[in-house]
């Protein structure tokens, strides 16, 4: 029994130490995620928060300026302006058309300001169904994208 | 070729439903040619899948581009061993690779224990074919991988297109690792679904003893082994290829890959105390289902869009499929258990804290801590979204503030662990084996923050591995020190040998000197640094000891694409070291770009090179350089582990005789000469008695 006790102490202890750094770790790396029509619904505070945004990036939108790349993102109809600001180069597959995730602030302007941009990438898993279920390879976003 | 493709797919989807409805009916009715008729089923489903990924080989090497799966994943002008890797390029060409790595697993295991162990055999066909079918009815039904560019022409009949040429292998893939890497971690991925089987079937056969454990020990073994090498190659791969700086972001697809290795580690541990004292039964059990489990869920994670990650985020049509799969396993699983609970009952209590039962206890209760921390934040946007209704994920803060003190306590069980004794250990014996290893583990911490080292976890993981390693040299030392005074050999041939008489015990010492070095590594990256600037041709960069210097700038066309490509100068210290060549390649027929990074490679640190594109004002190029100290300790780690794991397989070369005599020629010196061969000899004693 004594030894059941010590065993429940240790870990007791390990546990509610480990819950602790997660509960820290969370709250300090919390994003939301929001689509683009949320965004503009969203009151003050929650505007405030680290947020999180997936969408497709407009074709010729890409405007790589000094210091910051602009490009607009498109999601269910609704456009969003961003600024990338980070220091990490750009992934290859950004580019015109490609989906992307972005992470950064929303600037009272409408202006999104990223700091991290994801952008689709290796394994094609998404892309072959959907080239599938379209009879022709020539349709599709593919005609437009490439050639 | 697709037709006879799609048919053996079909024919070994009609084979495992035999294969299980004949083995169903072979373990009700116990008879022999039922029993051998459901076998050959599961054999023909392996020797099928086989068929199939040949013809879909061929396809790819034939350029074949009426098939639709061909054209989304090659090209004329890709090399053949990138053609061959195409194949798991894509959904449908990765399943059915999935399935042909799990039927070279199903069929070695029919094959070794064929008219061997007929209470437990029939239960575990039963079991594979069920997994086997899953993947089967997939490819057949859902995701084809042999299905054909075509319009409906007249009267029904089918047009088939087929264009000139693909559309080429993603760029990213085009990398030798990649061709090695996905066959790795499926290798790992699936091979745990053997232990799974066995578990399974002797629960629902109520199958006595530990007999299944014995039996899938080596199978766990090579699972886990490749899902190291899967795990770090993934991780090799993303820092010499993405062009980022850094091997792990805790993205959701590296996390998949990793907690399968967690909970693996945790049974290839734990199943020691059920073999030794029989304890921890349910637990086992459970462990090895959870690995099997976070296997298919680490598939659908990847597969299923299910949490955005960098590889993949868009919806697929296959996720039900996954869903419903994990939750009938989760049913079967259950059921079996609740219904076989008694049979799985413990025979021994802990003794003491200071004892290796609980020190596997702790290891086991940590990795799984680990697992769970690792699959919350994975899935906290799921989560948040049920509780909150808001998506919210967690970055890589969370995921390191858990994971390393978990992991610098695991690394400290890695040195104490194996030392402590079964049931209880003297205090005597904890001086006698820790006091000089935990003496000098914290003479290195001291050391180290005198030398102006402020980092607290590097600290300790400095002391920890000084710790750690010097435990297992004693290890060693000890067991070859009687050896040695017996023989007369050498001390070092005195190691080898002592290593060849129990490879399991020493392998794993082995393998954990591997994760002291992958510690080494880790925490190299508290220190790393960057520098990103506009670099025209003549430019110059310092970064740590080194200076850059920009000397040509070119475009260079190749077969497969065209690159622009700088030539940096590299002086260490004012000594030039050697050339780096960063590039950009631009593929054509897919208009898409690689990164090629560059990168100097030493013990001490790594300089990363990466040509980041032009600069928009000036079109000069721009060049982001990393100075990552340690990495390659990463990689070298890995190696050990590899190295230690293929140890452990090999058997122990002494009889069981010849150690015994060992054992009572040693003279009654100092009991530490003892200790390292009581273990074995108990050890045997058991496997003597058992087989």
């Amino acid at each position: 029994m004594k030894v059941r006790a010590k065993f429940g102490v240790g870990i007791g202890i390990i546990l509610v130490t480990l819950s602790a750094l997660a509960w820290m770790g969370a709250r300090e790396s919390k994003t939301y995620y929001h689509t683009v029509a949320e965004l503009a619904s969203l009151d003050a505070t929650a505007l405030r928060q680290r947020i999180r945004v997936g969408g497709d990036i407009e074709a010729g939108s890409i405007q790589r300026l000094p210091g910051r790349v602009d490009f607009i993102l498109k999601a269910e109809g609704q456009t969003l302006p961003v600024s990338y600001v980070g220091s990490d180069p750009l992934p290859d597959t950004f580019r015109d058309g490609a989906q992307c995730l972005i992470e950064g602030r929303a600037m009272p302007g409408g202006r999104f300001v990223a700091e991290q941009v994801q952008a689709k990438c290796a394994s094609k898993y998404e892309a072959a169904p959907a080239q599938d279920s379209t009879s022709s390879p020539q349709t599709g976003t593919d005609a437009n994208g490439r050639s | 070729m697709d037709l006879f493709g799609s048919f053996s797919l079909l024919l070994a989807f009609l084979c495992a439903l035999y294969a299980i409805g004949g083995g169903i009916a072979a373990v009700r009715t116990r008879r022999p040619l039922l029993i051998k008729s459901a076998r050959n089923a599961g054999f023909a489903v392996c020797v099928l899948i086989w068929l199939a990924m040949g013809s879909l080989a061929y396809l790819f090497l034939s350029d074949n581009f009426s098939i639709s799966y061909v054209v989304a994943h090659s090209n004329r002008t890709l090399p053949g061993y990138l053609k061959i890797s195409a194949i798991w390029a894509g959904q449908e060409g990765s399943l059915l690779f999935w399935s042909f790595i799990l039927s070279i697993y199903v069929f070695s295991a029919l094959f070794t224990y064929r008219g061997k162990h007929p209470e437990l055999m029939p239960y575990v066909g039963v079991v594979m074919a069920g997994v086997q079918l899953f993947f089967l009815a997939i490819n057949t039904f859902a995701a084809s991988p042999f299905a054909v560019l075509g319009t409906a022409g007249a009267g029904g009949a089918l047009d088939v297109i087929a264009p000139a040429d693909g559309r080429g292998l993603n760029p990213l893939l085009q990398y030798p690792e990649m061709v090695i890497h996905p066959p790795m971690l499926y290798s790992g991925y699936t091979g745990f679904t053997i232990p799974f089987a066995f578990a399974l079937a002797a629960l629902l056969g109520r199958y006595p003893g530990e007999k299944w454990i014995h039996l899938t020990r080596r199978w766990t073994m090579i699972a886990w082994c490749f899902q190291s090498i899967g795990v770090l190659l993934g991780a090799h791969w993303a820092y010499a290829v993405l062009g980022w700086g850094g091997y792990w972001a805790w993205d959701p697809v590296e996390n998949a890959s990793l907690m399968p290795w967690l909970t693996g580690t945790a049974f290839l541990h734990s199943v020691m105390m059920q073999e030794k004292r029989g304890m921890m039964r349910v637990w086992n059990v459970w462990l090895v289902f959870a690995t099997f489990l976070l296997t298919i869920f680490g598939t659908t994670l990847t597969r299923t869009g299910l949490v955005s990650s960098v590889h993949a985020f868009a919806q697929s049509t296959i996720g039900p499929w996954f869903f419903s799969f994990i939750g009938l396993v989760l049913v079967v699983c259950f059921t079996a258990y609740w219904r076989n609970r008694d049979y799985l009952r413990s025979d021994n209590q802990l003794d003491s804290l200071a004892s290796r039962e609980s020190s596997f206890l702790f290891n086991n209760l940590i990795l799984l801590v680990a697992c769970v921390a690792v699959l919350s934040g994975t899935l906290f946007p799921v989560l948040s979204e049920w509780v909150q209704g808001t998506q919210i994920s967690v970055g890589a803060p969370f995921f390191n503030k858990v994971n390393l003190p978990i992991g610098l306590f695991l690394l400290f069980l890695t040195g104490v662990g194996p030392l402590l004794a079964w049931r209880k250990t003297s205090m005597e014996s904890l001086k006698r084996n820790f006091g000089w290893p935990l003496l000098l583990g914290m003479v290195a911490g001291g050391a180290g923050v005198a030398l102006g080292l402020r980092n607290f976890y590097v600290t300790i993981c400095l002391s920890l591995c000084v710790f750690v390693t010097l435990t297992i040299l004693l290890e060693f030392y000890r067991g070859a020190r009687v050896i040695s005074a017996r023989s007369g050999a050498n001390i070092f041939s005195s190691v080898a040998r002592l290593t060849m008489r129990n490879t399991r015990r020493y392998g794993g010492y082995i393998v954990h000197f591997g994760i002291v070095l992958i510690f080494v590594g880790i925490s190299g990256s508290a220190f790393n640094q960057d520098k990103q600037m506009d670099m025209p041709p003549g430019a110059q960069m310092e970064i740590g000891p080194y200076r850059l210097v920009h000397q040509t700038f070119d475009s260079v066309p190749s077969v497969n694409y065209t690159s622009e490509r700088a030539t940096i100068a590299v002086d260490r210290d004012g000594q030039q070291s050697i050339m780096l060549y960063p590039e950009r390649r631009f593929y054509p027929s897919n208009e898409e770009s690689g990164t090629m990074v560059a990168i100097y490679s030493t013990l001490k640190e790594d300089l990363y090179v990466v040509y980041a594109g032009r600069s928009p004002e000036t079109q000069a190029p721009v060049i982001h350089a990393y100075l990552n100290p340690l990495v390659k300790w990463v990689w070298l780690g890995g190696l050990v582990v590899v190295l230690g794991t293929i140890l452990a397989l090999v058997p122990n070369r002494q009889p069981v005789l010849a150690l015994r005599a060992v054992a009572e020629t040693v003279p009654a010196g100092p009991s530490p000469a003892r200790l390292p061969m009581e273990q074995p000899l108990q050890q045997n004693q058991q496997d003597e008695s058992r087989g």
